[in-house]
């Protein structure tokens, strides 16, 4: 018996009126773990009922402990008919069974159903008694820890980095059993939700299960993804990396992380069973489009010429450093080697971990899917990403790396037509990480390229080049070659030398389709798929060169799939970095000299061109050294200049097609002229103070505040016309992303100076067939298409978070922001660093004032309530009202407020630290899916309306479990899925949401010792002390 | 190309508090939009009227639900829905209970009943002030009044405790509260002139005065600040020998128009005037036992006093100088034994006519 699971129910508070008779409820709880369910009793005639019951013990299997959710349902008692189910809480137990994470969960959770939204909060303890179990062939894997946080967690130490780890689960999807038409919305959405939410937890303990194989005891960079198949299932799939972290003590000192070769697993990462491809019966793949940039044609005879022991020929690259690099890369390779796949989730790495970067690898694949016959042995989703991965893995050899970073995966379905996406960054890790013991050997070789620029160098030989590229000597050290531009995937490194600041790059594209159906379609799509990325990347390049920039980082390229359309979305953020080049200009060619309009027109869109350049220039504050002429010498030819990724696909060998640096330049002419001209228009308006990025933190500004937001926004735009042609639906595009930043710039003006991070859109073309909600109505969709005949839903959808950036006089906006702090009466010290920035903020006198009184009045109310609680506690507290609670709390805590502060402020961020404070413990994986649903959708305020409130409403319900856990923020959070379905002509909608993220305890910088501020105070004690009145 | 859906949620909610207002004075979206342009937002902001439109609409939809928890503030701050700063709870809460001087003059005193909200548009086409806006309003009224009304224990205290208003605010939803259980008429013409500031005012004296909860004597009796006391009412009549008698009457002239003398350009109006006045103010304090009359009180004060003051042109030093005379000139008269009860109405009703004492 591994583990007794203890839970006791409390309270409840602002329960919903379920007697209309008499205002009042009758409120039980059934509290269910595995197949065993407790009750509480009823609590009569009350919205705030007190049950405060016994400990409800659960003794199970520590694999149920971790695959199963603690199901909490709240009903109302009703002698004559059924209970009426007012809502559910489930808890992930799983942070408790770390030692290292929560001890208890404890707090007000929102009781949700998924019809009606929250109803009411609910007070809950939950606690875990694990027995220690030595057996060596169990299937639990507790205690390993799980991170979201891409870079080894803040208050950790990397002993060793083993590697990938990667699972995938499938199911049945209950949406499409046969039962779904017999039972109602709610028991649907229930029986999915708690399907999702066991699926995690057995991915979750597959994953830990490997992970202990490899010796390692927390997986780090945890990225968890539904695939919604429809009908033919449901696929939970994960990767991460493993590692082994140990628990830094404050003050000790910081060891270098090391990677491991542990001998005893020869190979560590043990796959997925089967590896053998698809026999006939799965559905042939459709000539995977696969695309790398920056790699030869020949990547899989790249591959084969790589020797297995790594580059002996040791063609000298550098000066001195040549050898070294050929040693280093055996000793890496053969780190390395057995590992099946060299992939690394993280992307922000230990200093000196990066020895080079090759480029970005990416690789797509067009699928067929099918019903999964037998989910427990899902060979064909297996296989698949078997096959896309080998493909990064060899696109990464052929640039001379052997390790991927920044590697992730993901999906896109319409219909039954599936792309596969991995992408990542190939690099060359330091052997000095790889093995323990042979660090000394290297130590020259850390002398020879400074880190500020080492990572630049190139990976792959001079002379032996996988790709066409401008080579020129380091401008940082002058030793090694850099390439001209470098796309990555990863975060900046944070000793990376950089010139100016950086900011987000976008490249947006539509691409028209004819509509199809199965095989046709999905050739028709991988058809069009090298072509898409191949403009994508000229458009990033283009404007990474407008921008004056010579590095993107964060390259993320989204491809969503519609019915009739394409869409492509890349985002990145531009850096120049010191030791690369400066970047050419632009230069337009003219296809017919003869034309002297043309010529004219061309010439002042070059002088507009030019002129951006140098705005940019200034905008951003680029100024490089003065020395670029020495090397750059005589201006770089057009052809160079223009050379852009070549993309390739290994179906068509056709190469030459693509490739601009050989003629054929008309229509790429045109589109320049076209995508510059948007550009222009657009940064010449950018609003001052901000500031975007979609990395973490934004290159070259350092000065951050503590106050942080984030927000998400969801937009969804019907497009009317359906004869749109390519360049219509670019235009159209690019004007919906370029509204939504401008609305963000809006809506987010009182905070300037700001900086938008981590950016992150999300595009989806929504099939038409989903704007019907497909429940009760009959699975034959095919005749509610006439409903929106011509019509196309663009969905841009993303997670955002906005820092503040410290300026000196802005002491008054970080103020504004540190409520919580405040107002558990610590002083907050704004330390307000004396940076020589000039002051740009304006101090806004009269809301200071405001404030002031504000202040004044808060403390005037504050004095008295104090005083009428003494007066007052004599009365008797028969009446049901919330007089008691106020009462109670205001003489139980000097510090809380008139109006009361017992809710733990929670932030919430996509980044994985918070700026100015310092993480003191991770509590555990915060992972979460919820589905709504209404059929009165008018009656909610619309669409807009449904939204809004569910995403604030899976907000809160994110802070009151990490506020349980005893955390006060989430960090790495990200909102991975957002589905919505509706159909406005049965007033129904229906929306999916998944998020993820760290629990964490963070305290201010300046407070480091101080205890975390206030973390269950309110939440434990409100309802003992309301029994005490 | 038509937008179909455009929500923007943020983890610690924002709010524009000239939006707030906006929404609260009852605008719609698109007159919000507009006043908005109007007051120059869009200025330095590369921002369409299209941005304008979904930010406004995004913040209407976060009031909207936000308003739920205002009705109970106490919600408010141990929901979990919101995170709003401690000090932006304060300031949505005072702002949604802050109400129109206008539009509350207009039902001061009136049943907070569904006939009385019937007739609000006749309220707003008057006053200017939005329907939505006099909605809100009167429902704030009415949700303060049923939530006090059984309430023990201080009126002021009951409703900061409930609504977690400001003390200015609460004294004032005192007053409106108190005007409404008393029916006090505030609506004739002759009163017009007066503004809910004299009335609260009037309101706070006779509530820390006249009721059962003035005493101090917190035992538990049910409506002690919104009654007046009936004792004390009872006893008002005692005062009545102050005029009936006419050597007391001659005696408190005497005293009066001895200690006045010379001391104001009016005296000679206020000496014709005595008996008049005096007649009206124990009047006024003898009928008080009959609910009817209460209603009248206010319109009482002005007719029988203070028109006949203004009338003779007297100043509110005058005033000031005669009430302050008038009440402890009966101090001295040895066959007057209610003084008492004669300090506890004269205290009020001094305060009460120097504050309606004006154009």
């Amino acid at each position: 018996m591994p583990g007794k699971l203890k839970a006791k129910i409390v309270a409840g508070r602002h329960l919903p009126v379920m007697d209309r008779a008499s205002d009042l409820t009758d409120a039980f709880v059934e509290v269910k773990f595995g197949n065993t369910t407790f009750k509480t009793d009823v609590y009569p005639k009350s919205l705030n009922p007190q049950w405060n019951s016994e400990w409800f013990k659960f003794e199970v299997d520590d694999e149920d402990l971790q695959d199963e959710p603690l199901q909490i349902t709240v009903l109302d008692h009703d002698t004559y008919s059924a209970n009426d189910a007012i809502g559910k809480v489930y808890i992930d137990i799983d942070p408790l069974l770390s030692s290292e994470a929560a001890t208890v969960i404890s707090g007000w959770f929102p009781i949700y159903d998924t019809i009606h939204g929250i109803r009411g909060e609910i007070n809950v303890l939950v606690k875990v008694d694990l027995f220690n179990d030595l057996n060596r062939f169990r299937q639990s894997s507790c205690g390993v820890k799980f991170f979201c946080t891409t870079s080894i967690p803040r208050c950790y130490r990397a002993a060793l980095v083993h590697g990938f780890v990667e699972e995938l689960v499938v199911n049945e999807d209950p949406e499409y059993q046969w039962i779904d038409r017999i039972r109602t919305p709610r028991a649907s959405n229930e029986a999915r939700q708690r399907l999702i939410s066991l699926m995690s937890g057995e991915l979750q303990r597959k994953i830990g299960l490997k992970v202990l194989e490899m010796g390692g005891n927390a997986v780090v960079g945890y990225l968890q993804c539904f695939d919604l198949e429809g009908e033919s299932g449901l696929v939970v799939r994960a990767i991460g990396t493993a590692c082994t972290l140990d628990k830094l003590i404050p003050g000790s000192e910081i060891k270098e992380p090391v990677f491991s070769e542990d001998p005893t697993h020869p190979l560590s990462v043990p796959p997925t069973p089967l590896r053998t491809l698809p026999s006939s019966s799965s559905p042939p793949p459709f000539s995977p489009s696969k695309l790398c940039s920056r790699q030869s044609s020949s990547s899989d005879t790249d591959l084969s010429l790589t020797p297995k022991m790594g580059m002996g020929s040791g063609i000298s690259v550098g000066k001195e450093a040549g050898p070294l690099k050929t040693l280093l890369r055996q000793q890496a390779q053969s780190a390395l080697e057995q590992r099946e796949f060299p992939f690394f989730t993280l992307t922000c790495f230990p200093p000196g971990f990066l020895v080079h970067i090759g480029g970005v690898v990416s690789a797509r694949s067009v699928k067929l899917l099918d019903r999964i016959h037998n989910p427990d042995e899902p060979e064909t989703r297996d296989a698949w990403w078997e096959e896309i991965r080998q493909e990064i893995k060899s696109h990464a050899k052929a640039l001379g790396c052997h390790a991927v970073v920044g590697y992730s995966e993901s999906t896109t379905i319409c219909e039954e037509v599936c792309i596969l996406s991995a992408s990542g960054t190939a690099a060359m890790l330091n052997p000095r990480f790889m093995r323990e013991g042979s660090v000394c050997v290297y130590s020259r070789f850390d002398d020879a390229s400074p880190p500020s620029c080492g990572f630049c160098h190139i990976p792959y030989d001079e002379f032996n080049m996988p790709f066409p590229a401008q080579l020129t000597y380091c401008y940082h050290c002058r030793r090694q070659k850099v390439p001209d531009v470098l796309f990555t995937t990863i975060d900046l490194p944070a000793e990376a030398a950089v010139t100016g600041k950086g900011c987000l790059i976008q490249a947006r594209l539509c691409r028209t389709k004819k509509k199809a159906q199965g095989e046709v379609n999905a050739t028709a799509i991988s058809n069009l798929l090298p072509f898409m990325e191949y403009e994508l990347h000229t458009q990033l390049m283009n404007k990474l060169k407008l921008r004056c920039m010579n590095a993107l980082f964060g390259l993320r390229i989204q491809i969503s799939v519609g019915e009739n359309m394409l869409l492509g979305l890349a985002s990145a953020t531009g850096v120049y970095l010191s030791a690369l080049p400066a970047p050419g200009g632009i230069q337009i060619a003219g296809k017919t000299p003869s034309d002297l309009s043309y010529d004219q027109h061309i010439s002042t869109m070059q002088k507009r061109i030019n002129d951006t350049i140098a705005m940019n220039k200034e905008l951003y504050n680029i100024h490089p050294p003065e020395c670029i002429e020495e090397v750059v010498g005589s201006p770089i030819p057009d052809r160079q200049r223009s050379r852009l990724f070549r993309s390739t696909s290994e179906s068509s060998d056709e190469l030459s097609e693509l490739d601009l640096s050989h003629g054929k330049k008309d229509a790429f002419v045109l589109e320049v002229c076209y995508a510059l001209l948007r550009c222009l228009s657009i940064y010449l308006s950018l609003s001052p103070g901000f500031y975007s990025c979609n990395t973490e933190v934004m290159p070259g500004i350092y000065n951050w505040t503590s106050g942080l937001q984030m927000f998400t926004s969801v937009r969804v735009y019907r497009l009317n016309n359906a004869n749109l042609t390519n360049q219509g639906l670019n235009k159209i595009f690019t004007d919906l992303c370029e509204n939504l930043l401008k609305s963000l710039y809006f809506k987010l003006r009182s905070m300037i100076p700001c900086c938008l991070c981590h950016l992150n859109f999300t595009v989806a073309v929504p099939e038409e067939e989903l704007i019907q909600v497909r429940r009760h109505t009959p699975k034959n969709t095919s005749p509610i298409l006439f409903i929106f005949p011509i019509n196309i839903l663009v969905r841009v959808k993303e997670i955002k978070l906005c820092v503040f950036v410290c300026f000196p006089g802005s002491g008054e906006n970080e103020e504004q922001l540190q409520f919580s702090m405040e107002l558990c009466g610590e002083s907050t010290s704004s330390n307000n660093q004396p940076t020589a920035k000039p002051s740009v903020s304006s101090v806004d006198y009269g809301s200071f004032a405001d404030r002031c009184s504000t202040w004044l009045e808060l403390l005037r109310l504050k004095a008295h309530t104090i005083r009428r609680g003494s007066v007052k506690t004599t009365s008797s507290s028969e009446r049901c009202s919330p007089l008691p609670e106020v009462r109670s709390r205001s003489l139980r805590s000097t510090r809380s407020l008139p109006c009361g502060a017992p809710v733990t402020v929670v932030k919430m961020t996509p980044l994985s630290f918070l700026p100015r404070t310092r993480i003191v413990k991770y509590l555990g994986i915060i992972n979460m899916f919820f589905i709504r649903e209404t059929t009165s959708l008018r009656e909610e305020g619309g669409v807009s309306g449904f939204l809004h409130s569910f995403i604030a409403e899976v907000f809160a319900m994110v802070r009151a479990h990490v506020a349980a856990l005893g955390g006060n923020a989430v960090v790495s959070y990200s909102m991975k899925e957002c589905v919505f379905m509706e159909n406005p002509n049965k007033n129904q909608a229906q929306c999916l949401i998944n998020v993820s993220g760290d629990a964490v305890i963070f305290v201010r910088e300046s407070d480091q010792e101080a205890i975390p501020p206030l973390i269950t105070c309110g939440q434990t004690s409100t309802t003992g002390a309301d029994g005490t009145t | 190309m038509s937008v179909e859906l455009d929500v923007f949620v943020v983890n610690t909610t924002i709010m524009d508090e000239e939006v707030y207002q906006l929404w609260l004075d009852g605008y719609t979206v698109n007159d919000a939009v507009k006043v908005r342009m109007e007051g120059g937002v869009l200025e330095g902001c590369e921002a369409s009227a299209e941005v304008l439109h979904s930010d406004t609409m995004d913040q209407y939809r976060t009031f909207q639900m936000c308003e739920r928890l205002l009705h109970s503030p106490v919600k408010l701050a141990n929901q979990l829905l919101f995170q709003i700063p401690p000090h932006r709870q304060v300031m949505l809460i005072e702002r949604y209970y802050a109400f129109d001087s206008v539009f509350v003059r207009e039902v001061l005193g009136k049943k907070l009943s569904k006939g009385t909200k019937k007739d609000l548009d006749d309220v707003s086409a008057k006053t200017g002030v939005t329907l939505k806006s006099c909605r809100r309003q009167f429902d704030n009224f009415k949700r303060v009044f049923k939530v006090v009304e059984e309430l023990k224990g201080p009126l002021v205290e009951n409703i900061r405790q409930h609504f977690l208003l400001s003390d200015k605010l609460a004294r004032d939803y005192a007053a409106i509260v108190f005007f409404a259980n008393n029916r006090f008429e505030t609506g004739k013409k002759k009163l017009h002139y007066l503004t809910f500031q004299d009335f609260a005012f009037c309101a706070g004296q006779l509530i820390s005065n006249w009721t059962v909860g003035a005493l101090g004597d917190y035992n538990m009796v049910e409506d002690m600040d919104v009654d007046l006391e009936k004792e004390f009412l009872q006893d008002l009549k005692e005062l009545k020998i102050l005029i009936t008698d006419r050597d007391l009457l001659d005696q408190h002239k005497s005293l009066v128009c001895t200690a006045l003398r010379g001391k104001t350009k009016a005296f000679n109006e206020m000496e014709a005037n005595f008996k008049n006045l005096s007649r009206g103010l124990v009047n006024i304090a003898a009928k008080l036992t009959n609910t009817k009359e209460v209603r009248d009180f206010f319109i009482d004060l002005v007719e029988k006093f203070i028109e006949p003051c203004r009338s003779d042109k007297w100043t509110a030093g005058d005033m000031r100088l005669y009430l302050t005379h008038y009440t402890n000139s009966a101090h001295v008269l040895d066959t007057f034994k209610h003084q008492v009860v004669w300090d506890r109405y004269m205290g009020v009703i001094k305060s009460c006519i120097l504050k309606m004492y004006h154009d």
